[in-house]
């Protein structure tokens, strides 16, 4: 049966099985017409041009598992970010898993979607919140229309959250083929700061298909930095779809390191609705063998004194393919907005391929907006720098690639990620380099 | 220590060098000078093992080693060193983690251990007092923002840290005030032994001032045309090299 036939038809019985809350249930109901009339996105659409899903969706994924599985947190730590304090919400085969996660409700809400849709206490923010960010593409309302867990974090006002929380989600392979659909919402409100890890981990070899949204909104003055981590097995992929809300003089960046994977797709997007918002959005891919990575970026600039930052750089090996596209509006209110983007790439074998296009829309006269892209190969040059000092070219190529990523790499606030980040590089790149990169 | 023997290198089927003979022995200083585009500094890069350049004829004999097949880390290895007259910027490495990358790397080829940090430390230290360097300076990205001056003594701080047998100075005074000039020269002088040796590459006699050479040799089309010692500099910087390439050309 083919993928969409078989969600169609077990939509129903998922819909009867969760809670039946009027509200969510109509948002759900509407998003499914949404899918059922789209189906998934191909090729003839233009935001889809170089990223072709048929070769994931040939799988015959189970859409629900079947068993619940445990994982033991020794067998998994390594996946985690452990050597800091951290609340945890960790998912395994799409259920929250207990026993892996360190939860909180000291305060702020660090819990799970399920709760917030079924428990009376969350259903304001759910009412306000749910959905409001999210778009009414295809995938993003299948998401939807199965939304039924993941990760809900409600920061009050004037909250600093001083320890990081991470949002795990494993795949055991119990099933043949596993889809999942997890869904996120982060509501920051006034003045507070959090920091948010995600990570998406297969830990089989079987087929994994993951639909994620995770809707964010910074109200005024809040801070949210997030990190993606994608660095799953390669038979993984990923679409990840994410949709940030910013109000007045708001901060919000997201941090995309894509190394991992079979398919990946990024739909990033951004909506400022308030003056003085800084977004920022960065990412750092270094993929090779036949991986395909695509950043698909939105920035939209609705109000006037805005500033938005997107740095993406990417290094491409073997058979592997990259997209970049970065659409930045400017509405006609949005005076004095300040939009910058780069797309930086190094291919590294003649098989590689990179498709780059900027997409800057400005109906506003007052302002100033710059992108930039470059297709390159490593510089020969810096190689033998290196090489007349005794360092060999294969770790000299590594430590080219790491300065590459450096102005990326270089705004990740938290030190243990970025060891992280650059371990997982230097894994990626085959060398020890003697210290800590 | 270093034989060349009538070497031919070109770049994209350029011919660059043509027929370069030279000798250098422990302990000696020579200078290549020479009018530029005359290949002073593909000469460099051919010792180093720059691989975009084909040595096409003749050979190059490092401490009786054909070194022609070897590539530039493992020359290094062996102690060959260039000063680079356009250091080139590194950011996110920093002159710390870029040297102890390059010293473990060199002592790894030689079957060694890694340099244990407090040796690693104690070396830095003291080789940066050599070249009169902040400690600051060192955690910084390396190359990157330094200005001129600070590019080429670091240059030189990476020659001290790595101690090789043969130093090739490469325009190293392009770029320097006096002070830096001064504090690059006195940094090469401290490191001269009688079993290391320096090839100073320039386009001007100043640098020779302080770095003083046993042999100078003209470089012009691609040929030592003319080899003598340290007078011979003094008499190129009030004639110019005009005289020489007539000479040639004659």
């Amino acid at each position: 049966m083919e993928l969409k036939e078989k969600l169609v038809s077990s939509f129903l019985a998922f819909e009867n099985s969760v809670d039946v809350d009027a509200y969510v249930h109509d948002v759900r109901s509407d998003a499914f017409k949404i899918f059922e009339e789209k189906g998934f996105p191909t090729k003839k659409e233009e935001a889809w041009k170089y990223t072709s899903l048929n070769k994931i969706l040939n799988e015959d994924y189970s859409v629900f598992p079947k068993q619940e599985n445990a994982l033991e947190y020794k067998d998994v730590k390594k996946y985690l970010i452990h050597d800091i304090d951290t609340y945890k919400v960790v998912f395994i085969d799409g259920k929250y898993s207990s026993h892996l996660s360190q939860t909180t409700h000291d305060g702020i809400d660090v819990c799970l979607m399920s709760a917030a849709f079924s428990k009376p206490k969350y259903r304001l923010v759910i009412e306000n919140y749910f959905n409001k960010a999210a778009s009414k593409d295809s995938l993003t309302s299948l998401n939807t229309a199965f939304s039924s867990e993941g990760a809900y974090i409600h920061i009050p006002k004037n909250k600093l959250v001083e320890k990081p929380i991470q949002i795990i989600h494993f795949s055991t392979g119990n099933e043949s083929a596993l889809m999942l659909q997890p869904r996120n919402l982060i509501v920051v409100d006034e003045n507070s700061h959090v920091q948010i890890i995600e990570r998406h981990q297969s830990l089989t070899s079987n087929a994994i298909l993951t639909n994620s949204v995770t809707e964010i909104f910074a109200n005024k003055r809040a801070i949210v930095d997030y990190y993606k981590i994608q660095n799953d097995n390669s038979n993984a992929s990923l679409i990840d779809n994410t949709f940030i809300k910013q109000k007045q003089e708001s901060v919000a960046s997201v941090h995309t390191f894509s190394f991992g994977g079979k398919l990946i797709r990024n739909n990033l997007n951004y909506y400022q609705e308030g003056e003085r918002i800084d977004s920022t959005l960065k990412g750092v891919t270094i993929i090779g063998d036949k991986q395909h990575v695509d950043h698909n970026t939105l920035v939209h600039h609705i109000e006037p004194n805005c500033e938005s930052h997107q740095d993406y750089k990417g290094i491409f090996g073997e058979n592997s393919t990259g997209v970049f596209n970065g659409k930045i509006i400017v509405e006609k209110e949005a005076q004095k907005t300040n939009a910058f983007q780069v797309n930086n790439n190094i291919l590294i074998s003649d098989k590689a391929t990179i498709n780059t296009k900027p997409q800057l829309e400005i109906f506003a006269d007052d302002v100033k907006c710059s992108h930039g892209c470059t297709i390159g190969q490593l510089d020969e040059s810096a190689l033998f720098y290196m090489q007349s000092r005794g360092i060999p070219k294969k770790e000299a190529k590594a430590l080219l690639m790491y300065a590459f990523s450096n102005n990326v790499l270089s705004s990740v606030k938290i030190p243990e990620i970025k060891q992280r980040i650059t371990k997982i590089i230097a894994n990626k790149l085959g060398v020890s380099i003697g210290f800590d990169l | 220590m270093l034989k060349i023997n009538n070497l031919h290198a070109s770049i994209e089927d350029k011919a660059i060098l043509r027929g370069i003979n030279l000798e250098i022995n422990p302990g000696e200083v020579h200078a290549i000078m020479g009018p530029n585009g005359s290949g002073k500094s593909t000469l460099a890069s051919v010792i180093a093992g720059k691989e975009e350049y084909e040595v096409t004829k003749g050979n190059i004999l490092f401490n009786e080693e054909d070194i022609e097949e070897l590539a530039a880390e493992e020359r290094a290895h062996k102690g060959v060193f260039l000063s680079f007259q356009y250091p080139v910027e590194i950011p996110g490495v920093s002159v710390t983690n870029f040297m102890k990358t390059a010293i473990n790397e060199t002592r790894k080829a030689k079957g060694l251990e890694d340099m244990p940090a407090k040796d690693m430390l104690k070396l830095i230290r003291e080789k940066s007092e050599l070249l009169e360097i902040d400690r600051k300076f060192l955690s910084r990205s390396l190359n990157e923002g330094f200005s001129g001056g600070e590019k080429k003594r670091n240059e030189i701080f990476q020659m001290a840290m790595l101690e090789p047998k043969l130093a090739i100075l490469d325009e190293t005074d392009s770029g320097l005030d006096i002070d830096a000039l001064r504090i690059v020269a006195n940094g090469v002088n401290k490191l001269k032994s009688k079993d290391n040796a320096v090839l100073v590459i320039t386009h001007y006699q100043r640098l020779l001032d302080y770095i003083v050479p046993d042999f100078v040799h003209v470089l012009y089309n691609g040929r030592i045309v003319k080899s003598g010692t340290k007078e011979l500099a003094h008499e190129l910087e009030e004639k110019g090299y005009d005289w020489i390439k007539e000479e040639v050309n004659a």
